[in-house]
Formats: C-alpha cells, sequence, structure tokens
C-alpha cells in the first residue's frame, strides 16, 4: 500500500537554511548542510529544496551537489527554474523532481515541455496560495505577486499540461505552526486527480492527520515544525499511523 | 578489478546512482564510451523521464550494440525506473514505441480509476519478491520509493521477481539471465534501497 509521505522542506537563501513567516521574516536558522545531514539519518521519506534566490541569481549546482552527495532520499528541488536546461542540470545533479512556480504562471508551455521531455513524474508544480476576500488567489515571484488565477482552476490546468505533482502551499500559514489550510488543500485535491503535497502552518501531529484525513493531501511537508521544535517526522509518521494512515516506519 | 558503468544517455539521475555507488564504495563511472562500458563488470542503465526519449537518445549516442552485446555476454545489467522499461519491446508512453527488447513485454499505463488512485504512483510502497530473488535478499524492510505514471508487463510470467500494488498489481523488479530490472529507485529508497544495489554489486 502506498504509503503517505511526511517531507521536511529546507528553505535557503544566501547559501543559508532560513525560516520565514508568511513569505517574509528570513531569519537565519543555520547550515542547510547540516539540516539535510540530521534528515537523511533520521531516514526522511523525502525532501524538499527551495532556493529562493534562485529566481534572481539563477540555480546555484554547488548548492545542490553538497546534499545530494550524502542524501539518499527522493529529492524535489527548486527555485529559478525557469527552462528545461535547468532542470536537466538539477537532475543530473542528483534532484528527483524540480519543482516550478513562477514560471509555469509566466511560461505555462515550460511544463508541456517538462513532462514531454523528463516524464511528468519529476514535473511538480509548486503553487504559492494567499486568501483573498473572494476566496483563494495564486501568487508568484516568492509570494510578491498577484496573478489573479484561482488554485482549483490552476491546478486543473497543470495537470492537463502535464505536472505530476502539486505542491501547494499556503502563504497565510507559511512559518505559523497554526495548522494547515485545511479547505484549500481538500479543494485543491479534490479538483485534480494528482498527487498533493500540504505545505505551510504544520505545528504538531493533529495537524498533518487532520490534512491527509480532511483535506485529501497524498504528503504533509513542514519547515519551521521539525526546525524549530522537538517533533521529528518520525513522530508525526508514528501518530498518521495511530490514525490508520498507511505510513513508512 | 570490477568497476560499474553508468550508462550516460542525458535522461535524469545519473548523479544520485553515482552517489550511491560511491557511499557502497564500488568504483563507478558515468559514461557512454563503448569501451569504459565494455571492461566494466556490472552496467546500470538508470533513467528518469519519456520512453520515446530514452530509446531516442540510446540510440544517438550509438549504445544499443554494446549494450545487446554486453546483456548477451550475460554481464550483469541493471536497469533502474525509465531503464527497466527500455528493457520492454515495447513502450506505449506517447505513442507506441520499439524498446531493448532484452525482456519480451510491454511497457504501459497503469489501468486504475484515476480518480481515486493518482497516477503518477510517487511515494514508497510495499514489494513482495519470490523467494530466491537475488535483488531482494536480506532486504528489510522491503519499502522502497517509486515515481512512475507506466510500467513494464512482460509476457513470460518467470520474468517477474517483485511485484508492488497501486490500485492494480504491477511489476516492480523483473530479472532474465544476468538482466535485472527495478521500478522503484533502489538510489533513493534509503537502507533498503542501498542493499538491493549491494545484491547487485555482488551478483556475478
Amino acid at each position: 500500500m502506498l504509503k503517505t509521505r511526511v517531507i521536511p522542506v529546507l528553505t535557503i537563501k544566501d547559501l543559508r537554511l532560513v525560516k520565514s513567516v508568511q513569505f517574509t521574516e528570513h531569519r537565519n536558522i543555520g547550515s542547510f548542510i547540516a539540516a539535510a545531514r540530521v534528515f537523511n539519518a533520521r531516514d526522511v521519506d523525502e525532501m524538499v529544496v527551495l532556493d529562493l534566490d534562485g529566481r534572481k541569481s539563477g540555480l546555484k549546482p554547488e548548492l545542490l551537489r553538497e546534499i545530494t552527495r550524502e542524501c539518499f532520499m527522493p529529492l524535489t528541488v527548486g527555485g529559478g527554474v525557469t527552462s528545461v536546461q535547468d532542470i536537466q542540470a538539477l537532475l543530473s545533479l542528483g534532484a528527483d523532481k524540480v519543482s516550478i512556480n513562477t514560471e509555469a504562471v509566466k511560461n505555462p508551455n515550460l511544463i508541456a515541455e517538462a513532462s514531454r521531455r523528463f516524464g511528468s513524474q519529476c514535473v511538480v508544480v509548486s503553487i504559492d496560495v494567499k486568501k483573498t476576500e473572494g476566496g483563494y488567489e495564486v501568487m508568484i515571484t516568492g509570494g510578491k505577486e498577484p496573478t489573479g488565477l484561482s488554485p482549483f482552476l490552476w491546478a486543473k490546468e497543470v495537470k492537463r499540461l502535464g505536472a505530476g505533482e502539486i505542491f501547494l502551499t499556503s502563504i497565510d500559514h507559511d512559518g505559523c505552526m497554526d495548522g494547515y489550510d485545511r479547505e484549500l488543500v481538500q479543494k485543491v485535491s479534490t479538483s485534480v486527480s494528482l498527487p498533493v503535497i500540504a505545505c505551510g502552518g504544520a505545528g504538531n501531529a493533529l495537524d498533518c492527520v487532520r490534512v491527509v484525513t480532511e483535506g485529501g493531501a497524498s504528503a504533509v511537508s513542514a519547515a519551521s515544525m521539525f526546525q524549530y521544535t522537538e517533533i521529528t517526522p518520525r513522530a508525526i509518521k508514528e501518530q498518521l499511523a495511530k490514525a490508520g494512515i498507511e505510513v513508512r516506519l | 578489478m570490477n568497476t560499474v558503468a553508468i550508462i550516460d544517455y542525458g535522461m535524469g539521475n545519473m548523479g544520485s546512482v553515482l552517489n550511491a555507488l560511491a557511499y557502497l564504495k564500488a568504483p563507478a563511472l558515468v559514461t557512454r564510451d563503448v569501451e569504459e562500458i565494455r571492461r566494466a563488470s556490472h552496467i546500470i542503465l538508470p533513467g528518469v523521464g519519456a520512453f520515446e526519449e530514452g530509446m531516442r537518445n540510446l540510440r544517438k549516442y550509438g549504445l544499443i550494440p554494446i549494450l545487446e552485446e554486453t546483456t548477451k555476454a550475460r554481464k550483469p545489467f541493471l536497469g533502474i525506473c525509465l531503464g527497466m522499461q527500455l528493457l520492454a519491446s515495447v513502450g506505449e508512453e506517447g505513442g507506441i514505441h520499439t524498446g531493448l527488447s532484452l525482456i519480451p513485454g510491454r511497457v504501459r499505463r497503469f489501468q486504475v480509476d484515476e480518480v481515486n488512485v493518482r497516477v503518477p504512483h510517487i511515494g514508497w510502497n510495499d514489494v513482495s519478491s519470490s523467494s530466491d530473488s537475488v535483488l531482494f535478499k536480506n532486504v528489510s524492510p522491503p519499502i522502497f520509493y517509486f515515481v512512475h505514471s507506466f510500467h513494464l508487463v512482460p509476457e513470460d510470467k518467470k520474468a517477474v521477481s517483485a511485484t508492488c500494488t497501486y490500485g492494480e498489481q504491477f511489476v516492480a523488479a523483473v530479472k532474465k539471465d544476468s538482466v535485472f530490472g527495478v521500478q522503484f529507485h533502489p538510489e533513493k529508497s534509503q537502507k533498503s534501497g542501498l542493499a538491493v544495489l549491494t545484491n547487485f554489486l555482488e551478483y556475478a
């Protein structure tokens, strides 16, 4: 039976591991290599690595090279991916999946081209969402630029274009550890038949259980919870298992 | 000296496989040089991507004859993910395409209710192997990381060495003579995956 994954997220800025709150106030919290090493030793299911400077300063191969040398787990890498050449470069450095965010909106054809060339299983579209008066809106450029897109329609569109997975982040809950936006996750996961990784807001095991049972998430991810609390991915999985969710222990 | 040739045909994650072998202290090189491949003791065909592009690249780099030659000579060969699928005679991804035909069979998409069973199959899943399987000897737990939408259906059931279930039962590993294929990613499956790679390296 397929296991529900628990995925730590490393957000990197100026080559340091950072923690953000609602996509701002990036605080340097240490070495990303050290963090990657800890998660590898803890035998995590998967890791997501996002280079927040990627869009501005381009891909940094050295960043990934250091991580892949000692991590034998699936890696999704994103930040500044704008072309199939970028994707090729990341894959050959040891990424398994590549996450496309801003460029997916600006040039949706990249999703189609990437999935044709590398297969849809390695094309993750990252969708950052902000709550608005009327509902939800997809934001790009690190949450700064509104797009006018509905996350539910955009999710359908990226699936049509060939995306293989959706990494869904609630900007409002990012770094707040006040629980996932389950309504958002539930609406996206019912509008599209792709695996949805929920991100933004995890503060404890119950949040993770609920985003799976109520939100329909295929995987739960968190940054702050794993950096700032004593909670480990394994502890989360033990609680998921207690709730009857299949995990890899 | 044993050396593993990891075939470089521009299809993805050679780097991960090389890292895993380095960790296992197995001498390995990423290559598309026919002589280097001929000299290697073991061959790994990794791969992330689409079937058609994979075959096109193998053809473009002139690699098909050397793969046929070495497998005929019973040199241990391991296809991973797309590398396993390319062993088939036919791939159905993006049209009908001819494969390496080392394991007669077809590569087809999951035939499942895609509303309830999300495709691609991404994540960790249980694998059941036959008791005499070479690759899965002493591997515990047999849980591996998969990312794929297509899988190989061999004509000869004797070629099946492990299965997995995702909406339907599918073939997770094949073996015919000294040709092995795994649909999951051993290089990304933590200790269980490294154990599978070790078993392959010990096979001669």
